[in-house]
């Protein structure tokens, strides 16, 4: 458990180093890691019950990244959960690397492997009925993009969820209002999303998904309502920490320049300094 | 060979072309447009581009709709969604109930490298082949990829073309024609011949060429149309080479290969063959070039095949 400024501290910490993989990579989808930053930090940090010593462990808290393409804002909080050597996390996307674009079951931590969008929900319903079915305690989360909820499928999966009752299941929406093409609500209108959840049968929370301390509230007052499943409407930020970077739909896989990257590593430094 | 551009800039600047002078022309995307290079055709005519969100299974059924209303539409998405999540469309919706949609699989095969299978289209021959009323083309060079955009722009039953989005250098000359469902014959030769489809083409030529210099002479075919298949011109390359080898960017089961096998297995004549794609297995990460030399989809890889097999 990490108080609420050692999270702001590791935030920042984890956002230099998804920016510094990608650069070293070249290739990466910028914005949407930095908006999931702050939620895999504080279910990581502070709210899966999940370590490299339980990973094999029947009862063990599951989380299924569902917006695979985030994939670096992953690895990143997995190696330093202690996963697998952090040094690793330089041979991303080199030829042979196990650390490949998207999430594989071939690096330590990661549940499902992910990437084409739309899949997750499902998998994470199955995992959460598996935990009914069984009478195991554990829980289960996903995150998903909300362009992502473009794909019928997440449509399906929230009918089963509602259905067998999955108090145990927390869906995270990843909601930073842009997709590749531009803004969701141009694109392809979601709103009224809250609305629709519920209409669904979700127990729904909104809550800013950039905030470590509302995340942290957020997800302790699971189960939201007995025998619905949970489901975490995250208003965030794409590209959060930076600032040219941020609710900038052409950084969705900007990899960015010596300059870019320069300014980027000052604005985060300086981001530290405000916190002490 | 000299380096011509991306088919897919190629694919864009022709369905632009096409669009502007036909108004039945649509392109329909899944938050594919810059993925796809259209964003300077969104801008151009934005009365003729749909978009459907991340959504490849709407992108098909809404096609096929669309087309059974007199539009001629070019649905493109990566070929690896494409032709995976909308499999069932493309099976019912547009070849069972034979709506003329043109669907463009975008990066295909393993263009996008180190993003994983996932994002990797290896399966897309071996699953259209096994649907009826589908013609399946993989240009090999901008020439090829130009003059399919343009062949299919008047059709009356599906059609799925697939591309990459890397420069791929010219393997056409001056004179070249194309024509759906017939070889283009890109080097003759007499002691092999590499019967290959789209990007792997300009590999195979090139082991052609290192060949040569070791003094064995290759035949080189771009088999551009997987299906309908140019039955006559791989006998005839059986016939008058005597040994075949195959190249792909798919996997070895259900191709290019698997499908110029049979012919000579059940036609005639039998050769000396190899299948050289993608094999079964967890596929090594990294990029399209690295993946293809990995797998010996690379000038030297192909002539040591060559040499293997004439013993
Ligand atoms: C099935 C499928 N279709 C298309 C893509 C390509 N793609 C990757 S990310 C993305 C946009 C995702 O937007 P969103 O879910 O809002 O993610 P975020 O904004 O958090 O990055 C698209 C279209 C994909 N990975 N999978
Ligand atoms: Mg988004």
């Amino acid at each position: 458990m990490l108080t609420d400024v050692e999270l702001k501290a590791k935030s920042i910490e984890y956002r230099e180093t998804i920016l510094r993989i990608i650069k070293q990579a070249r290739a990466g989808h910028t914005g949407g890691d930095l908006s999931s930053v702050d939620i895999l930090n504080v279910l990581y940090n502070n709210i899966l019950r999940v370590s490299p010593e339980t990973f094999a462990d029947p009862d063990r808290d599951r989380y299924v990244q569902s917006k695979g393409h985030s994939v670096e804002v992953l690895y990143t909080v997995l190696a330093d959960r202690g996963f697998f050597p952090a040094q690793e996390l330089d041979t991303l996307g080199q030829y042979q690397s196990h650390f490949i674009g998207h999430p594989t079951r071939s690096v330590p931590g990661i549940e499902q492997n992910t990437g084409a969008l739309g899949h997750g929900l499902a998998v994470a319903v199955g995992m959460a009925l598996a935990a009914k079915l069984d009478r195991r305690s554990y829980r289960v989360y996903t995150l998903i993009g909300d362009g992502e909820l473009d794909e019928g499928s997440n449509w399906e999966a929230s009918l089963a969820a509602s259905h067998y009752k999955l108090d145990n299941l927390t869906v995270i929406i990843d909601r930073n209002g842009l997709q590749i093409t531009g803004r969701t609500e141009d694109v392809n209108p979601l709103e009224p999303l809250a609305d629709k959840f519920r209409a669904f049968g979700y127990a729904v929370w909104e809550v800013d998904g950039n905030d470590t301390q509302a995340l942290i509230d957020a997800f302790s007052r699971t189960p939201f309502e007995t025998g619905k499943p949970n489901l975490v409407l995250a208003h965030t930020i794409k590209g959060k920490g930076v600032s040219f970077i941020e609710n900038a739909a052409k950084w969705h896989h900007r990899v960015p320049t010596d300059e870019e990257y320069a300014i980027a590593q000052r604005e985060l430094q300086q981001a530290r300094e405000q916190l002490s | 060979m000299e380096l011509g551009r991306a088919n897919l800039d190629v694919f864009a600047d022709t369905v632009l072309e096409i669009a502007g002078q036909d108004r039945d022309v649509l392109v329909v995307t899944s938050d594919s447009r810059g993925s796809g290079k259209l964003t300077h055709y969104g801008d151009t005519l934005p009365a003729q581009i749909i978009e459907l969100g991340i959504a490849e299974q709407n992108v098909i059924g809404i096609s096929a709709g669309l087309a059974s209303a007199g539009k001629k539409v070019f649905a493109t998405s990566p070929a690896c969604f494409i032709t995976a999540r909308a499999f069932e469309q493309i099976k019912n919706d547009v070849a069972y109930s034979d709506q003329p949609v043109r669907i463009i699989g975008i990066s295909a095969g393993v263009s996008y490298g180190a993003l994983g299978a996932t994002h990797h289209s290896l399966h897309d021959y071996a699953a259209l082949r096994a649907v009826h009323n589908i013609t399946i083309i993989a240009p090999a060079d901008n020439f090829e990829a130009r003059e399919a955009i343009k062949a299919i722009h008047n059709i009356d039953h599906p059609v799925y073309v697939r591309f990459g989005k890397a420069a791929i250098p010219h393997v056409h000359g001056e004179n070249s024609t194309f024509t759906i469902g017939k070889a283009a014959t890109i080097r003759d030769g007499h002691d092999l011949t590499f019967i290959a489809c789209g990007e792997t083409v300009p590999v195979a030529l090139a082991a052609a060429e290192l060949l040569a210099a070791q003094g064995i002479e290759c035949r080189v075919l771009s088999m551009h149309t997987i299906k309908p298949l140019d039955e006559q011109a791989i006998r005839q390359a059986a016939r008058e080479t005597g040994a075949i080898i195959t190249v792909e960017e798919h996997s070895i089961h259900g191709g290019l290969g698997e499908a110029c096998a049979a012919v000579l297995m059940q036609q005639g004549p039998v050769v000396p063959f190899r299948i050289v794609g993608f094999p079964d297995e967890y596929m090594v990460t990294g990029s399209q070039k690295e993946i293809f030399n990995h797998y010996g989809i690379s000038a030297d890889g192909l002539a040591k095949t060559a040499r293997a097999i004439l013993g």
